[in-house]
């Protein structure tokens, strides 16, 4: 199915990295606010959606070339990884630990385990849409 | 260490994640998951020695105190049942082995295999009703992959309707939680057992009975009790052999754990009408079981049907709530999941030779394969309880804790199943092994010395335990101990009460 | 508004079993999906509606809204869709094979005799 969708491609090239700035922004709004890696996650996976409903799959995977199963191992083991480091310093499972830094240009800024957890949570559901977008989308 | 208790369920969870890394090299896999598999064996062992010296152990996670956040508590019950799942996926997994295919391997058959394990673990040692629903659903997820996995047409015919009865099931969990959330405004499970006991004081509300027979219908849908248990043997017919034997020794035990926990943890005020409609469904469960073993003639389906009465004995035990027959059922649950598990392996490997499981089609094959035979004949001894082996010594409590409790149709019941169920397994054992031998097309391809070993360890196992039963017992009694006193369980849990 | 709550719970749950019971595989599935939200919208009800403000950040909002619900009905919502998504895709590959998405014909009775 060949269609002239000019106006949907040309306003989502400029569309995308609106929703994925927002998603990383939502991201890190999560700290102390709504938001947090699985809206940021399902954020840029909508971008990616957007991406394969203007252009066709194959052009998709060559600009992203990622293997989302993949991704979604590699958040698991990064969610799983941060739950689990708390075993070493014998404490229970998925503490979290923070502090607070000063960096010069930003400024005070508090650090925590928990945005690498929710780091995990991000790619995981990224990568978990985009299978089951693919594996539905697979076949026309 | 006090993050003991967890190592069960991550070890599974990482080595799950890696099989998806791994998911194009089928050696590395196989090593990945025999290896994981093994230390979730010693560390459970370890666990149930832990739980044995130093009592129930408990972890908060994230270091949120006690009611506030989720706690894991491993009792000896769950601890033993942690165990037993572990060496029941081990034996599974060797099985896998040979006899699963690499077309399967590819597609994350080990991956979806240690995610059941985190979901059936975690489900036990959990003690947050909450937390319990999600073990479940990950538990469910992966059996739904594992059940589709291969895509025969009669596996996807059947994962259809597995899956619309555990949605549903699912939702009405959801609901059973909402309903409980309201009235005790809690979800950690001690604290919920607190809480009823101060609004039963005086007598226990109707909405406790109405949560009480939702919870049932809930885990009765998962355990497959009468009349739930429709879905079953379509459901489980399916899938190949080794994920057939881990959804029949590990599935339908969690459903039948997360009733006893409940039944004697939260609801055991007011026990006239709930543990009374307990007993009556586990008999009739028995008796619908008997019927369906007796009348197939097919291997699967008569063990699947096995799988059936199994629930229905242990239930009795449970709703006699005697010491004797919770710990009865309690060592009758672990037997059965040995032995169910071994049982269906055999089935598998008599399915693999002959090249159908329909009973009519297989005889003489004891001429060929003698110690098939042999070990088949020793698990049907030891699933129906003849003396010395593990299930006569459930049984004997389950029967005496029913005539203490004068339940005395309930203890009657299993009685005259055991007959019936040694009816319908020798069954198997003359037309499948007796008879003249006959030639069977594919046989030789069938590596019956290396599937032989996983059957093997479950039944040596499984006779161990009957046998030793003089060194098990502690173990079980101190289980039942916990279920029959749950002031024992609160108290490790909220400290201060 | 408890009360409104349980009429949209009911005609949910009313809908989502009229839609389990027919035959088509893909009415099943939206079914399903409505059993779902029906039971996460109970779960909210169940909770107790009020208005408060977030609970942890502060002593000083005249009152506080219970925070669980909505964690567990997050929780459910993410693992209903995982859920339906898989549901959908087992569909649709059943219907490539079998050729069928009549619940009738998807019957079956392997190892009966």
């Amino acid at each position: 199915m060949k269609t002239n969708d000019v106006i949907l491609q040309t306003a989502t090239k400029i569309v995308l990295f609106v929703i994925v700035l927002f998603s990383v922004y939502i991201f890190f709004a999560g700290h102390y606010t709504p938001g947090g890696g699985f809206v940021g996650g399902l954020l840029t996976a909508g971008a990616i959606i957007l991406l394969l409903l203007a252009f066709d799959m194959k052009t998709v995977a060559k600009i992203l070339p990622f293997n989302y199963m993949n991704m979604t191992a590699l958040g698991l083991l990064i969610a799983i990884g941060t739950g689990a480091g708390a075993l070493l310093f014998n404490k229970p499972f998925l503490t979290h630990a923070f502090t607070y830094a000063h960096v010069p240009v930003l400024g005070k800024l508090s650090l925590h385990t928990a945005a690498i957890f929710d780091l995990g949570v991000f790619l995981v559901v990224v990568g978990v849409t985009m299978t089951i977008i693919q594996t539905i989308g697979e076949d026309e | 260490m006090i993050n003991f208790l967890i190592l069960p369920i991550l070890i599974p969870l990482i080595s799950g994640v890696l099989l998806i890394f791994a998911a194009k090299h089928v050696m590395l896999q196989r090593w990945i998951a025999g290896l994981s598999a093994l230390l979730t064996v010693i560390f459970s062992a370890l666990l149930v020695q832990k739980v044995k010296t130093d009592g129930i152990q408990t972890l908060n996670l994230s270091n949120w105190e006690a009611p506030f956040g989720i706690t894991l508590v491993s009792d000896m019950m769950s601890a033993l049942l942690v165990l037993t799942t572990s060496i029941v996926a081990f034996a599974c997994l060797i099985y896998s082995f040979k006899s699963i295919g690499h077309e399967r391997e590819k597609y994350y058959y080990y991956a979806a295999f240690s995610f059941l394990i985190v979901g059936v673990n975690g489900a036990f040692t959990t003690g947050d009703i909450f937390n319990l629903f999600v073990f479940f659903e990950v538990m469910l997820m992966s059996s739904y992959v594992l059940i589709v996995l291969g895509g025969t047409k009669i596996q996807l015919r059947e994962s259809v309707k597995y899956i619309l009865v555990n949605v549903i099931s699912s939702a009405l969990f959801v609901i059973a939680v909402g309903f409980l959330y309201s009235v005790v405004g809690t979800l950690n499970m001690a604290h919920i057992s607190v809480r009823i006991s101060e609004i039963s004081e005086v007598a226990q509300p109707g909405i406790i009975t109405v949560i009480a027979v939702l919870f049932l219908i809930v885990f009765g849908l998962k355990g497959a009790i009468f009349p739930l248990y429709f879905w079953l043997p379509g459901s489980y017919y399916a899938p190949p052999a080794p994920v057939l034997a881990l959804f029949g020794a590990l599935l339908t035990k969690v459903g039948v754990y997360s009733i006893a926990r409940t039944y004697t943890l939260f609801f055991y005020h007011d026990t006239g009408f709930t543990h009374q409609l307990l007993s009556t469904l586990a008999i009739l469960t028995i008796i619908l079981g008997v019927i369906g073993a007796l009348a197939y003639w097919d291997i699967k389906k008569i063990v699947i049907y096995n799988i059936i009465i199994a629930v229905g004995v242990i239930l009795v035990g449970l709703s006699s709530m005697t010491p004797d027959s919770l710990a009865g059922s309690i060592f009758y649950l672990i037997h059965d999941m040995l032995v169910k598990a071994a049982l269906f392996l055999l089935a598998g490997i008599m399915a693999a030779i002959a090249g159908t499981s329909n009973l009519k089609k297989i005889t003489g094959l004891i001429k060929q394969y003698p110690g098939l035979g042999w070990t088949f004949f020793i698990a049907a001894l030891t699933l129906a309880g003849i003396p010395p082996f593990s299930g006569f010594i459930g049984k004997v409590l389950i029967v005496k804790g029913g005539f203490e409790a004068e339940n005395f149709w309930g203890a009657a019941i299993v009685l005259m199943s055991s007959l019936l169920v040694l009816f319908s397994i020798m069954k198997i054992f003359i037309n499948g092994f007796w008879g003249t031998p006959r030639a069977y097309k594919d046989a030789d391809q069938v590596p019956v010395g290396k599937l032989m070993i996983a059957p093997v360890i479950l039944i040596i196992l499984g006779v161990f335990y009957g046998v030793g039963s003089e060194f098990v017992f502690p173990y079980i009694s101190q289980a039942a101990e916990t279920l029959s006193n749950p002031n024992i369980y609160i108290e490790a849990v909220l400290k201060e009460y | 508004m408890e009360i409104l709550m349980a009429f949209i719970i009911g005609i949910l749950f009313m809908s989502a079993t009229y839609l389990m019971l027919s035959k088509s595989l893909l009415r099943i599935i939206i079914g399903t999906g409505l059993l779902s939200h029906g039971a996460h919208l109970l779960l909210l009800t169940m909770g107790g509606l009020k208005r408060g403000a977030a609970p942890l950040l502060g002593e000083h909002a005249p009152s506080y809204t219970d925070p669980l619900p909505q964690a567990l009905i997050l929780t459910a919502i993410v693992i209903s869709f995982g859920v339906t998504a898989f549901f959908l895709v087992l569909a649709y590959r059943t219907y490539q094979e079998l050729g069928t998405d009549n619940m009738d014909r998807l019957r079956g009775n392997e190892g009966n005799d």
